[in-house]
């Protein structure tokens, strides 16, 4: 049931693979997931990419049990609202023992396998997150 | 011009195996008629909320299959989808299609078929009205979500896993007399904190169920509507959106676009929140009726919990919230937003199973996603 | 022209299961198990993890430390034996993912637990032939035992990245000889879930023969004898092979003990011998000198040769350090282990 376009991820790749994503130079508003246009800004708005470096803080997370088609081999898994420190937010699996979540905890990206369409299918990679191991 | 409501029928919602997204639709439909005294032939228009029939049963294109299922060829259907929200968003249509001056009489259905489906296919699908490539994609779920909104605002606002138990126990006991509800059983907080957890910190008690079910309405102009004997006026609406992603918002712990159509809904309607006497809320889980009581202006900020704890959104106090249940009663998803309308016309006739008493102004609050769309309808007794 | 290392980076998963855990499971003698291949514990990745993302984690490790622009990479080898794709590339995720190319040439390789150090050894022949600035080099695997074979106990997953160059090298390479032979010790058939091996075969004829030969051939070569150099590295399918090898060469304890990162980590295969370079390149001091030997069955050995440069030490700190992952460590018990694997049919 789970949308497993080829064309569909492969789009997204290179924001998926190195947090591209993009900023306004006219409000220094950060964007990612990439917008091409600055709500604020509008057409006076002027957005050019931006590499996130993924370092953020946990705002809020929980502990997915009840799967979703797809993901039910990696149940449980934690997912946190992580505030990049460039500003914006981005939802992302945050790996390694649920005992270290807490909100506020730093973080940082770790490059993991996100999905996989069946087992002759494509495997989708992307960025998690990992506690930052000094917070 | 106004516009009242003039029939109600629905179906029950849950589980129900031996009938298809067709025959609950035909029922709900049939049973509005009925209630209106109208005649198919009566019907001008037909607006159907339906969320997502394209992966819960392979069909689309549902406008006109409902149609010609309920013998009404060649009339005009439509069908309306904003997730959980449809079916709100489908009485919106509607109205505007009779304000606008094209219809006198309409139909409006909400119906969802979700029980055709696995638990991970159904949860995938609902999953579907999140952000696809960058929430579902790395195992959102909806469950997860409205999770992270509750974790959010418990830690933000001091809620207590207990207190947050307290919107299901009190929402379980509405729909213990409500012959249609999924779930007819009294549970206590214990019950609540001790269920399976689906995502923490929302346990299987938190959280609406998977249901079968559709709610039909019939809604006419002014003119029209005085013939009846109990018509129920909407006086006043409003819709508004938001990212659909969660974490595209500046808030995590309310739903700006509920708070947005609630505002017009109020301004529209003249009245404030102190003068509605009942309101369903879209509690698809826990922490979403809290946040509803702040997003509309029934609690100040932060404050939800204590509205909640006092009993006064309870049957009997003074501003009774999902009288009916609910979606404790079941949440067929497209249904939903015409179902919350069906209770307040129940109240506001005095005919509900849990009758708030001399309810004059009832207000409904339908959400799609995690708050990408919130719809808030207001309704009156008076007003023809 | 002195080609050599010009970053490096390590990754080991977090997972460990205990080899008295294995042996619990299977009714083996922990005590044996334990002191016959000194493995105490293996590394397991998580659900999550394969050898693109190993692969992908050590090389961010390598550029924190070698301070290039991911678009000087002219090239990306990958070596493996568990490739996540039997046809597409592992190279094409991780260059993309690091922000190399796609003016790059990349290729995956495949000699059993050789070919990290074989993919090294192309990349300092294309930067000393001038094709390329700088090339990555990645050994790295997530190595599959059969349930109750002996290998269970030491096939492990991680992996060590080298970016290799011409310009402000870390430790220079400054000899190379490879020694192969049709030897079928270990094989695994195309669209086989698990290995199979030759047991005792592995021994004398396979992994002493062509360790051996390619470190006398590379010392021949070379004109260094054991005492030239401060560490020795081999292919540690376990933990005896290494130092028996090692001491009949004439290494002291000393200079072989780094080997025995694999009885904190196990068998990482196409990383084993990279990782205790990694770990070796973490402590050492300019001037001193390297020798590392790999294995892969099928069989043959690439014995090479470093010598730490200045550099070095503003490097160090740049990054995670090999050990740092190995005492970052959660332990699991056999059935979190064969669910992580996917050795449950579901």
């Amino acid at each position: 049931m789970h949308t497993s376009s080829v064309p569909l991820y492969w789009r997204l790749q290179k924001s998926k693979y190195g947090l591209f994503g993009t900023k306004c130079l006219s409000c220094n508003t950060h964007f990612y997931p990439p917008k091409p246009l600055c709500s604020e800004c509008r057409r006076k708005g002027r957005v050019v990419e931006h590499q996130f470096s993924g370092k953020g803080k946990i705002l809020t997370f929980t502990i997915i049990r009840t799967a979703p088609e797809g993901f039910e081999k990696q149940a449980p898994y934690a997912i946190g609202i992580i505030e990049l420190d460039e500003g914006a937010k981005i939802a992302g699996q945050i790996v390694g023992p649920f005992e270290r979540l807490a909100t506020g905890k730093r973080v940082r990206p770790v490059f993991r396998k996100i999905y996989e369409d069946s087992d002759d299918g494509i495997i989708h990679y992307g960025m998690k997150f990992v506690i930052d191991g000094k917070s | 011009m106004k516009v009242a409501v003039v029939g109600v029928g629905q179906t029950r919602m849950g589980e129900i195996w031996e009938k298809s997204l067709r025959d609950l639709s035909l029922e709900a439909g049939s049973l509005a008629l009925q209630d209106a005294g109208l005649e198919g032939k009566d019907i001008e228009a037909l607006f159907i909320g339906n969320m997502s029939a394209g992966r819960f049963i392979g069909q689309e294109h549902l406008g006109a299959l409902m149609t010609e299922q309920a013998g009404l060829l060649p009339i005009p259907a439509t069908r309306c989808e904003a997730a959980c929200a449809s079916g709100a968003l489908a009485f919106r249509k509607a109205l505007f299609s009779i304000l606008s001056g094209h219809h006198e009489i309409v139909m409006v259905g909400g119906a969802e078929k979700m029980t055709d489906l696995s638990t991970g296919q159904a949860v995938a699908t609902l999953a579907s009205a999140g952000d696809q490539e960058w929430e579902s994609h790395i195992g959102l779920t909806f469950a997860g979500l409205y999770a992270l909104m509750a974790r959010y605002y418990m830690e933000k606002y001091g809620l207590t896993r207990e207190e947050l138990a307290l919107v299901p126990v009190k929402n379980h006991m509405h729909a213990m007399k409500n012959p249609y509800a999924q779930y007819r059983y009294e549970i206590t907080v214990e019950d609540v904190i001790n269920s399976p957890m689906i995502s923490d910190p929302l346990r299987l008690l938190d959280c609406s169920p998977i249901s079968d079910g559709a709610a039909a309405i019939i809604i006419a102009g002014e003119k029209v509507a005085k013939k009846f004997s109990s018509p129920v006026w909407f006086i006043g609406g409003g819709h508004a959106s938001d990212t659909v992603s969660l974490h595209g918002r500046k808030s995590l712990s309310s739903l700006s676009a509920a708070i947005k159509a609630a505002e017009i809904a109020y301004r529209q309607a003249g009245v404030k929140p102190k003068d509605i006497d009942m309101a369903e809320v879209h509690d698809c889980f826990s922490i979403a009726e809290i946040m509803a009581y702040e997003d509309l202006g029934f609690a100040p900020k932060g404050k939800g919990k204590e509205l909640l704890i006092s009993g006064e959104t309870k049957i009997g106090g003074r501003m009774p919230v999902n009288t009916d249940g609910g979606l404790k009663v079941g949440h067929p998803v497209g249904a939903t937003g015409i179902k919350q309308i069906i209770e307040i016309v129940r109240q506001l006739r005095g005919k509900a199973c849990n009758q708030v008493r001399d309810a004059k102004i009832g207000l409904a609050h339908n959400v799609g996603g995690s708050g990408a769309t919130a719809i808030v309808n207001i309704f009156s007794r008076e007003g023809g | 022209m002195s080609v050599g290392i010009v970053g490096y980076g390590a990754y080991v998963p977090r997972f460990r299961i205990t080899s008295r855990e294995i042996a619990r499971v299977w009714g083996q003698d922990p005590k044996t198990m334990q002191e016959g291949l000194l493995i105490e514990e293996k590394s397991v990745p998580d659900i999550d993890e394969d050898t693109i993302t190993i692969s992908i984690e050590a090389s961010k490790n390598a550029f924190l430390r070698a301070g290039i622009r991911p678009k000087e990479i002219g090239a990306v080898y990958i070596g493996s034996e568990s490739h996540p794709y039997a046809v597409k590339p592992s190279g094409t995720v991780v260059a993309e993912a690091l922000g190399i190319g796609p003016e790059v040439s990349v290729v995956d390789t495949e000699f059993a637990c050789r070919a990290g150090t074989t993919s090294m050894f192309i990349c300092c022949g294309l930067v000393k032939a001038g094709y390329i600035n700088y090339g990555l080099a990645i050994g790295a695997d997530t190595s599959q035992g059969m349930p109750g074979d002996a290998l269970e106990y030491s096939a492990a997953a991680g992996g060590a990245a080298f970016i290799i160059g011409g310009k402000n090298v870390i430790a220079t390479i400054d000899g190379w000889f490879s020694f192969v032979t049709d030897t079928a010790d270990f094989w695994r058939r195309d669209g086989q879930e698990y290995p199979r091996h030759a047991a005792r075969f592995t021994g004398e004829p396979s992994y002493f023969r062509h360790v051996m030969e390619a470190c006398k051939g590379l010392m021949g070569k070379t004109g260094l004898k054991p005492s030239d150099f401060s560490y020795a590295v081999f292919h540690t399918p376990n933990g005896k092979f290494p130092l028996k090898a090692g001491k009949s060469l004439g290494f002291t304890g000393e200079q072989l003990k780094d080997n025995l990162l694999v009885s904190k980590i196990g068998n990482t295969y196409s990383g084993a011998s990279p990782l205790v370079l990694s770990c070796v390149l973490d402590k050492a001091k300019p001037g001193e000198k390297i020798m590392v030997t790999s294995y892969g069955s099928g069989a043959g050995s690439d014995s090479f040769c470093l010598t730490v440069t200045e550099d070095i030490k503003s490097k160090q700190d740049k990054a995670r350090k090999t050990m740092d992952y190995v005492a970052d460590r959660e332990e699991i018990d056999y059935a979190r282990y064969v669910r992580l694997r996917g050795k449950i049919k579901q």
